[in-house]
C-alpha cells in the first residue's frame, strides 16, 4: 500500500492576470482526516476544483494510492474514488432520499423492450448504505424534510456507496449547530477508522483540532506547509496563514472619530445558526472595519441592522435615539444606508440608466407639487456625482450594466450620497474592482468620514481591512470575538479572533 | 464602414422584425385594396383600438414588474355589464334592474371603476403579500370575476342602453370619434406616470431588480398593489367604453382581451423579463395588432384563419423579444 491516499504535487493554475495556485502540494494519508486551511482567497477551492477536473491545471501531478491519474471531470474523479460534499449542497429536495443518492445512476430493470427504474433495488441499496454510516433514515422519505446536517450525511453515504476512498468536506459545519457537528464528526471518525480519508476545509480552529490528524496551510495561492496536528499550536497556524508582507498603499486616514453615533446592542438573529448577541458602537467620522472569515455572519448582521433580515432580540440607537427598523425603507428614513455585497444581485438596476440608478433611493427630494419629478434637478444630481466620483460614462442615460464593476460601484455609492445618510454600511465595497478604482473608493470613504459620517466596512481582504479602518471588529461563527484598535489590528490578531468562538 | 451598416440593418430587422413584416403587409393591402386606407377605416381602427390600448396600458405595468394580469378581460366584461345594467333605458322591456335609480352617467363610470379597483387591489394583495405568482393569482381572479358577472346578469344579454351612454361612447367631435380622445388622454396620463413620477420609477426599478429596489428603500409591495389596482381601473374604463360602443352585450364581453393586450405589449417592446417598456410601444403594439386584423379582413381572409395568423404573430414577437435578451448576455 502506498504511503499516501492522495498526493497532489506542484499544482499551478493561472487565470488571466492572476496566479491562483503556485506549486501547491497536498498529501493525505490513508485513514486520516486532513485539514486544509487558509484565508479567504488562499486557493483552497481552486485546488479542489483542479483535483476534480473542473479546472484544468497548468502544472502538477495527481497520484491516488501511488498511481498517477489524469482527471478530466468530477465523474472521472468519482471512478478514482474521490468524492466531494459541497458547501452548498445541490440535491433535489422534492424527491426521495434514495432517488437523490442514485441520481444519474438509477438501477434499472427490463420489461421486454421497456427499461424502467428498479425502485425496490434502489430503496434497499440506499437503506443499506445509510445504515452503513449509522443514519437509519427511511430512503423513501423526502430529502427536503431532512436538516442540512442530515442531508450532508446522505451525501456522505452516497459517496461511500460509490466506493469513495477520499471524501472532501468543504466547510461542512458552517451552518450546523453544535449537536449536528457532533453527529457529523461521529460519522467521519467511524469511516476514518474504516480506512476512508477526508480532506476537511474549515475556518474553525477548535473543530479542526478535534477532528484532524494532519493540516496543510495555504496562503495567497502558495503552499506553506504540512504538519501533524499535534505538532503545531494555534498561534503557529495563524502565523503561517497570514505571514505576508503588507505592501499595498492606502490613502492617509485623515478622519478623526468623534462622539458615539450608532449603538447596536445584543443583536441576535431569528435563526439559531446565525449571529448572536452582537453589540458594538460606531463613532461619528469613523471607519469601522468588520473582519472575519467567510461564514462569520458579518453580512447577515449588517443586513439585519438595515432591516433586510429579522432579529429575535436587539436594539439599534442612532444619536441616542432607539430606532424601530423593519425594512430597508425604515433604515433609510432614519439615516442608514447600505451598499450590499452582491452588486449584481442586489445593487444595480441593470436595465435602467445611470440617472435612474443614482436617484432611485432619493426621489422624494425631487418632487414638484408633490407628484412630478424634476428631471432637471435629477440630472444635476447625477452630473455632480459623475464629476465628484469621476464615474466614467458617456452619458447619464447609459445603462448601468454597460459600465465596468468599479464604475457601477461608484454609481451605487452615488445613490447613497444623494440620500445623505448618517451611517453608511459598505459590504465588501471593493470586491471585483480594479486597483485604481479601489484607491478612489477608499478616498471617497475617508472623505465621507471627514464629513462626520459613520462608515461600517465589511472586508474579507486583510490588507484593506487593516489599511482603511480606524478600528476593527472581528467576528467568528456569528459572534463578535474581538475588537482591535488600529494599533492592535495586525494580521495575526485579526486571524486569531477570526478562528475563535 | 459598409459592413457595420449592414449589421445595423440586420439588428433593426431583428429588433423590430414583426413591425417591419406588418408594415409590409399594410403597405401591400393599402395598394391593392384602396378602401383600406380610407379615413373611415382608419377611424374604425382607432375606435377598435381605444379600449384595447386602455387595457394594454393597465397590463403594461404588471408586465414591467415581471407580473401579468389574466383577469383583465373578465374585468372588462364585469364593468361593461354593470354599466349596462345601471344605464338601461327606464322603459326597456325586461329591464334587469327595474328599480335601479337613474344615475348620472359619470357616477356610473366611477362606480364601475371603484368596483374593479377593489378587485385589482385584491390581486395586488394576493401577489405582493401572499406572494402567489401573478399568473396564478390573476387566473383565479379571472374565474371569480366571470362567476360574479354570471351571477349578476343571469347570463342574460343587456341591451336598450340610455341615449347619453350611446352619445358618450359613440359620439364624434367633427369627424373624430370621442373614443380616439379617450385613448389619447389615457395614454398621456400613463406616459406622465411612467416617466415623471416616483411610482413610475419604482415600477421600472422593481422590474429591473426587485431586491435591489427593496434595498434602495422602495416599498415594492405598495408599488405592486398600486399597479394592479390602477390596471383594474383601466379595465373598468375599457369595459364601459366597449359596452356603449357595441350598444349592448353580455357576459362574454372582453373575453380573451387580456391575452391580446399582453401580446400587444410584447410586440411593442415591453419585455417579458421585466424592467423595460414604453407607452409608445404599447400603442404601437395595439396598432400593429389591429392593423393585422383589419388587413387580413380586407384581403378577404376567412376569420377563422385570422386567429392562426394572430397566434403566429404572438409567438414570433416573443421569440424575437427573448432573442434580444439573450444577445445582451
Amino acid at each position: 500500500m502506498s504511503e499516501y491516499r492522495l498526493e497532489m504535487r506542484g499544482v499551478s493554475k493561472s487565470f488571466p492576470g492572476v496566479k491562483a495556485l503556485d506549486q501547491v502540494n497536498l498529501k493525505v494519508r490513508p485513514g486520516t482526516v486532513h485539514a486544509l486551511m487558509g484565508e479567504n482567497g488562499a486557493g483552497k477551492s481552486t485546488l479542489m476544483k483542479c483535483l476534480f477536473g473542473i479546472y484544468h491545471m497548468d502544472e502538477g501531478e495527481i497520484y491516488v494510492d501511488g498511481e498517477k491519474v489524469e482527471i478530466g471531470n468530477p465523474d472521472e474523479a468519482l471512478h478514482k474514488g474521490l468524492a466531494m460534499v459541497h458547501q452548498e449542497l445541490q440535491p433535489v429536495p422534492a424527491r426521495t432520499i434514495a432517488e437523490n443518492m442514485y441520481l444519474g445512476r438509477y438501477p434499472t430493470k427490463k420489461y421486454g423492450p421497456l427499461q424502467v427504474i428498479d425502485h425496490k433495488t434502489m430503496n434497499s441499496e440506499a437503506k443499506k448504505w445509510l445504515e452503513n454510516v449509522k443514519m437509519p433514515f427511511n430512503p423513501k422519505g423526502k430529502l427536503g424534510d431532512l436538516s442540512i446536517s442530515q442531508m450532508q450525511s446522505v451525501e456522505i453515504a452516497k459517496a461511500v456507496s460509490q466506493e469513495a476512498r477520499l471524501i472532501i468536506l468543504d466547510e461542512p459545519t458552517s451552518s450546523l449547530t453544535d449537536n449536528e457537528v457532533e453527529a457529523l464528526f461521529r460519522i467521519v471518525r467511524d469511516l476514518r477508522d474504516r480506512g476512508v480519508s477526508f480532506v476537511f476545509i474549515s475556518h474553525k480552529m477548535a473543530e479542526l483540532r478535534r477532528i484532524s490528524d494532519d493540516i496543510t496551510i495555504m496562503r495567497d495561492g502558495t503552499y506553506v506547509g504540512t504538519w501533524e496536528m499535534k505538532d503545531i499550536s494555534d498561534d503557529e497556524i495563524v502565523k503561517q496563514m497570514v505571514g505576508r508582507e503588507l505592501t499595498n498603499i492606502y490613502p492617509p486616514l485623515e478622519n478623526k472619530p468623534g462622539d458615539i453615533l450608532l449603538e447596536v446592542n445584543d443583536f441576535t438573529s431569528i435563526h439559531d445558526k446565525s449571529f448572536k448577541n452582537c453589540s458594538f458602537k460606531l463613532r461619528k467620522g469613523e471607519i469601522l472595519g468588520f473582519g472575519g472569515l467567510v461564514g462569520a455572519q458579518r453580512t447577515e448582521l449588517m443586513e439585519a441592522i438595515f432591516g433586510i433580515r429579522h432579529i429575535s432580540s436587539g436594539e439599534v440607537k442612532l444619536n441616542g435615539k432607539t430606532l424601530d427598523i423593519k425594512s430597508p425603507k425604515d433604515a433609510i428614513n432614519n439615516g442608514i444606508g447600505m451598499i450590499t455585497e452582491d452588486r449584481r444581485g442586489t445593487g444595480i438596476l441593470g436595465c435602467l440608466s445611470i440617472a435612474d440608478n443614482v436617484s432611485i433611493a432619493s426621489l422624494n427630494q425631487y418632487l414638484e407639487a408633490g407628484i412630478k419629478l424634476d428631471k432637471k434637478k435629477i440630472e444635476e444630481l447625477v452630473q455632480e456625482n459623475v464629476k465628484k466620483l469621476s464615474i466614467k460614462t458617456p452619458s447619464s442615460k447609459t445603462l448601468i450594466q454597460s459600465l465596468s464593476g468599479g464604475n457601477q460601484q461608484k454609481v451605487i455609492i452615488s445613490r447613497w450620497l444623494a440620500n445623505n445618510p448618517d451611517v453608511l454600511i459598505m459590504d465588501e465595497p471593493t470586491r471585483g474592482i480594479d486597483v485604481g478604482a479601489k484607491y478612489e473608493i477608499y478616498q471617497i470613504m475617508i472623505q465621507l468620514a471627514k464629513q462626520g459620517k459613520g462608515i461600517i466596512m465589511i472586508s474579507s481582504e486583510m490588507p484593506e481591512l487593516l489599511g482603511v479602518s480606524n478600528r476593527v471588529m472581528v467576528m467568528c461563527n456569528g459572534k463578535i470575538t474581538g475588537e482591535l484598535s488600529s494599533e492592535e489590528a495586525t494580521q495575526e490578531n485579526v486571524m486569531y479572533y477570526a478562528t475563535q468562538f | 464602414m459598409d459592413k457595420s451598416k449592414k449589421i445595423d440593418i440586420k439588428n433593426i430587422l431583428i429588433n423590430n422584425g414583426i413591425i417591419v413584416l406588418l408594415a409590409v403587409l399594410v403597405l401591400y393591402v393599402s395598394i391593392t385594396v384602396p378602401t383600406f386606407r380610407s379615413f373611415r377605416n382608419l377611424m374604425n381602427l382607432a375606435i377598435n383600438a381605444a379600449p384595447r390600448v386602455i387595457i394594454a396600458l393597465g397590463v403594461s405595468g404588471c408586465l414591467i414588474t415581471k407580473g401579468t394580469d389574466l383577469s383583465a378581460g373578465r374585468m372588462v366584461g364585469l364593468s361593461g355589464c354593470l354599466a349596462g345594467l345601471m344605464l338601461q333605458k327606464t322603459d326597456a322591456a325586461g329591464k334587469l334592474w327595474p328599480n335601479f335609480p337613474v344615475l348620472n352617467i359619470f357616477i356610473v363610470l366611477l362606480i364601475v371603476i371603484a368596483i374593479c379597483a377593489v378587485l385589482g387591489f385584491i390581486n395586488g394583495i394576493v401577489i405582493s403579500y401572499l406572494q402567489v405568482p401573478a399568473f396564478i393569482g390573476t387566473l383565479g381572479m379571472q374565474l371569480i370575476v366571470y362567476g360574479i358577472c354570471l351571477v349578476i346578469t343571469g347570463a342574460v344579454p343587456i341591451g336598450n342602453l340610455r341615449a347619453d351612454f350611446i352619445t358618450v361612447t359613440q359620439g364624434k367631435l367633427g369627424p373624430i370619434s370621442y373614443q380616439f380622445f379617450y385613448l389619447i388622454i389615457a395614454a398621456a396620463i400613463f406616459w406622465f406616470i411612467y416617466n415623471y413620477t416616483r411610482h413610475g420609477k419604482y415600477m421600472y426599478a422593481i422590474g429591473g431588480n426587485e431586491t435591489a429596489a427593496e434595498v434602495s428603500g422602495v416599498n415594492t409591495k405598495k408599488t405592486k398593489i398600486i399597479i394592479y389596482t390602477s390596471a383594474a381601473a383601466m379595465y373598468a374604463i375599457a369595459g364601459f367604453l366597449l359596452m356603449g360602443k357595441s350598444g349592448g352585450g353580455g357576459v362574454n364581453l372582453g373575453q380573451g382581451y387580456e391575452l391580446e393586450a399582453i401580446a400587444a405589449c410584447t410586440i411593442g417592446g415591453v419585455s417579458v423579463n421585466g424592467g423595460i417598456g414604453k407607452i409608445s410601444g404599447v400603442i404601437i403594439g395595439v396598432a400593429v395588432f389591429e392593423l393585422l386584423k383589419s388587413a387580413l379582413q380586407f384581403l378577404g381572409v376567412d376569420s377563422n384563419y385570422q386567429f392562426i395568423a394572430q397566434g403566429i404573430v404572438i409567438v414570433v414577437a416573443i421569440a424575437l423579444d427573448i432573442r434580444k435578451y439573450i444577445a445582451k448576455k
